[in-house]
């Protein structure tokens, strides 16, 4: 099936919890609302003509005026493949975790909680997974500023030579 | 007649610290410390081309048991506490070759948020290998000037803490 | 009583740390802790830009780069709609084969390694010297290629480099076999692997194991020949799936022989490229400034450890906004605590080595 017919499906059973269809360039993409993320990818996984048995990818992006979760589902058994979005609003992000529904969200989701700052309710192991545990911040967001030290160990290097980033815009 | 023009032919004169220092040189023992793509090239020089077994340098596992601390890679901020435990752990006299311009200097991860710049700020260091990564002959000629290195020290004289040195006997 | 299983450990897998809880010899569980290589690629993808992006991809998985180069370079063409020549193609498809084999010999060296047996090592290192060579008058650099461009590859075959790669091919099939004699059908050997961590069909797909995992649990897929991209449709090659024929279909043995029989393939898909490639350019006209229209995608490609899947955002200026790499270690260790339940702590080295995991595929 194309990725349209399955969000047509999708459209179809959830009504207006399903926000928003786009047909973007070159990946189109459906925006689900955030409360009904759990029902709709169960939904994908059972329903035998879509039958995603696969989280194949699942990342965090931090737009300026919101945070986007964006879900890659894929099925072995009918080789097709969809993308699903639930925005979050910046202050205090959070939504429900799909490890109930596959086991491979379970680090994923440890990952994005890490370095973008979105909490997954229900999740059975939420700790820092990438950056040392008592690490302040979430280094993925574009506001974040770097410290100046860590534990004793400066993180700037002087150096004769102008730093590679203070010639961008 | 000098004493020497007497001696058989089987009877070997040096000074004391030349022998000590070129018994030492000649098996420098290395902790296997590698932890980015230069770890590859650490493997490839103590493997069946460049061969650094032939100069005495074997590798061990453990900290305790040997002398040289080879930091082949990236030293990001949360490895960068366990390599200054891990450099309390070797013997003295102890060394350290930082390999790669990752752990020279921070390489090309200097814009990185956890990246530590050098591990120079962590350990102090006798040998700098450039390159990224250092080709293999490379490598064994940062051994063998660490090898000149060695043969420079002395060790049978101390200070008394006024820069004189008082000789032991 | 509880381990710690260091960051710095011989088992020359990167720095990976373990928390073993034991009963003796037994493990109750090992908790992996990971981020000793956490290098914040994807954040600095979105200062250096797409161009300059290209070497930083090298380091995601030093072992075999040219994947990693391929991916992102066919990620900014999908968004931008740029084709490649077929020259280049088939040039992408001889590099990233050769690193295949490349990285197969070190993971099965290594793997013997950690076994105990230290002889296959400088066997598998002796190989992936030679294979080096070829590489190095290729494109300049043995390990961290930065080979393969937005539009195409970098530089074109060099004179007579055809025919010393396929003199390497007619060496490398007997040696293949060499290794297996010496090594795979080893008693003792059989004995370390088998029924050791197996991962049902199941278990694979909802842990989301990918590559020879995943062959290995007796599913048959493999991107080149299913989701198929550049020029792979024209060659002529077979996916080795796991059998279960020295234990448990799934085990450890599983997939340590499916790298063995995927070097055989690649070895088939190498002559047949070095046979048929075409003449022509092999780099595509991009802009130095490259800005694909705003949009954003997702590519998958099929690496010596798995399908590596590439998403890229793009808000139409020359950055990317943002850029994230799934990678096969990644999911692989997500199934590692779970699977240690009950086994020794030697069949732990066993397990990781197995599952084929470097740490900066996980980290980043």
């Amino acid at each position: 099936m194309e990725p349209l017919a399955i969000y047509q499906r999708i459209k179809e059973r959830f009504g207006d919890r399903a926000l928003e269809i786009s047909d973007g360039k070159p990946d189109p993409f459906c925006v689900i609302d955030p409360a009904a993320i759990v029902e709709v990818a169960t939904a994908l996984r059972d329903d035998p003509e879509i039958s995603m048995d696969c989280l194949s990818n699942e990342s965090g992006v931090d737009y300026r005026d919101r945070i986007e979760v964006v879900y890659h589902f894929f099925s072995y058994r009918l080789r097709h493949g969809a993308v699903l979005k639930v925005r979050l609003p910046r202050e205090n992000p959070s939504v429900h975790t799909l490890e109930d529904v596959w086991k491979s969200a379970n680090w994923m989701e440890r990952e994005i909680f890490d370095l973008l700052g979105v909490t997954f309710e229900g999740h059975s192991d939420l700790r820092r997974i990438l950056m040392p545990e008592d690490w302040v911040g979430h280094p993925l967001r574009k506001d974040f500023v770097e410290p100046l030290e860590y534990h004793g160990i400066s993180t700037v290097r002087e150096s004769p030579i102008i730093r590679l980033d203070s010639k961008k815009k | 007649m000098s004493l020497l023009n007497t001696l058989p032919d089987y009877v070997l004169t040096t000074k004391t610290d030349e022998l000590l220092n070129w018994m030492r040189k000649s098996s420098v023992w290395y902790m296997l410390f590698g932890l980015a793509c230069c770890a590859i090239e650490l493997m490839h020089t103590g493997g069946p081309r460049a061969d650094i077994d032939r100069f005495g340098a074997s590798p061990r596992a453990s900290a305790r048991q040997s002398d040289l601390m080879i930091v082949a890679g990236t030293l990001t901020l949360k490895m960068a506490l366990r390599t200054r435990l891990l450099y309390d752990q070797m013997p003295e006299p102890r060394y350290v070759i930082s390999m790669g311009s990752c752990a020279s200097c921070g390489g090309l991860f200097q814009l990185a948020y956890s990246v530590c710049d050098g591990v120079d700020k962590i350990v102090p260091v006798d040998v700098y290998v450039p390159g990224c990564p250092p080709r293999p002959e490379a490598l064994t000629e940062g051994l063998l000037k660490l090898q000149e290195k060695m043969m420079t020290e002395r060790w049978l004289t101390k200070s008394n803490g006024n820069g004189a040195h008082v000789t032991a006997a | 009583m509880t381990l710690n299983m260091g960051p710095q450990h011989p088992s020359t897998h990167g720095v990976l740390r373990f928390v073993v809880r034991a009963d003796g010899e037994v493990m109750r569980e090992a908790v992996p802790d990971v981020g000793y290589l956490h290098r914040s690629i994807e954040k600095i993808a979105e200062k250096v830009g797409y161009h300059g992006f290209m070497p930083y991809t090298d380091r995601v998985d030093y072992v075999c780069a040219m994947f990693t180069n391929q991916g992102w370079g066919m990620a900014s063409e999908k968004l931008a709609g740029i084709e490649v020549p077929r020259r280049g193609e088939f040039c992408r498809v001889i590099a990233a084969e050769f690193n295949r084999l490349a990285s197969h010999l070190l993971s099965a060296g290594t793997m013997a390694m950690d076994i105990g047996a230290m002889t296959p090592f400088t066997h598998a290192l002796r190989e992936r010297e030679m294979i080096n060579d070829l590489i190095e008058e290729l494109c300049g650099a043995r390990l961290t290629f930065n080979y393969m461009r937005i539009g195409g590859v970098a530089w074109d075959l060099p004179p007579g480099w055809r025919e010393k790669a396929l003199a390497y091919l007619d060496h490398f099939d007997p040696i293949l076999e060499e290794f297996n004699s010496l090594i795979s059908y080893n008693k003792i050997y059989i004995e370390r692997l088998a029924n050791v961590g197996v991962i049902t069909p199941e278990e694979a797909i909802n842990y989301n194991l990918v590559g020879p995992n995943l062959r290995a649990s007796g599913i048959k897929w493999d991107i080149r020949k299913d989701i198929p991209y550049s020029v792979y449709p024209e060659f002529d090659f077979e996916i080795p799936v796991g059998s279960g024929e020295w234990g448990k279909l799934g085990d450890s043995m599983d997939r340590y022989m499916m790298r063995i029989r995927e070097m055989h393939q690649s070895s088939r898909i190498l002559r047949q490229a070095l046979t048929k490639i075409p003449s022509g350019p092999v780099l595509a006209k991009v802009a130095r400034n490259f800005k694909p229209p705003r949009g954003e995608c997702q590519i998958r490609v099929e690496s010596a450890r798995g399908d590596m899947g590439w998403y890229v955002v793009s808000d139409g200026t020359g950055y990317p906004w943002r850029v994230h790499v799934r990678t096969g270690s990644f999911a692989a260790m997500g199934i590692i605590q779970k699977l240690s339940r009950g086994l020794m702590i030697a069949d732990l080295v066993t397990l990781i080595a197995s599952l084929d995991v470097i740490a900066p595929e996980i980290d980043r």
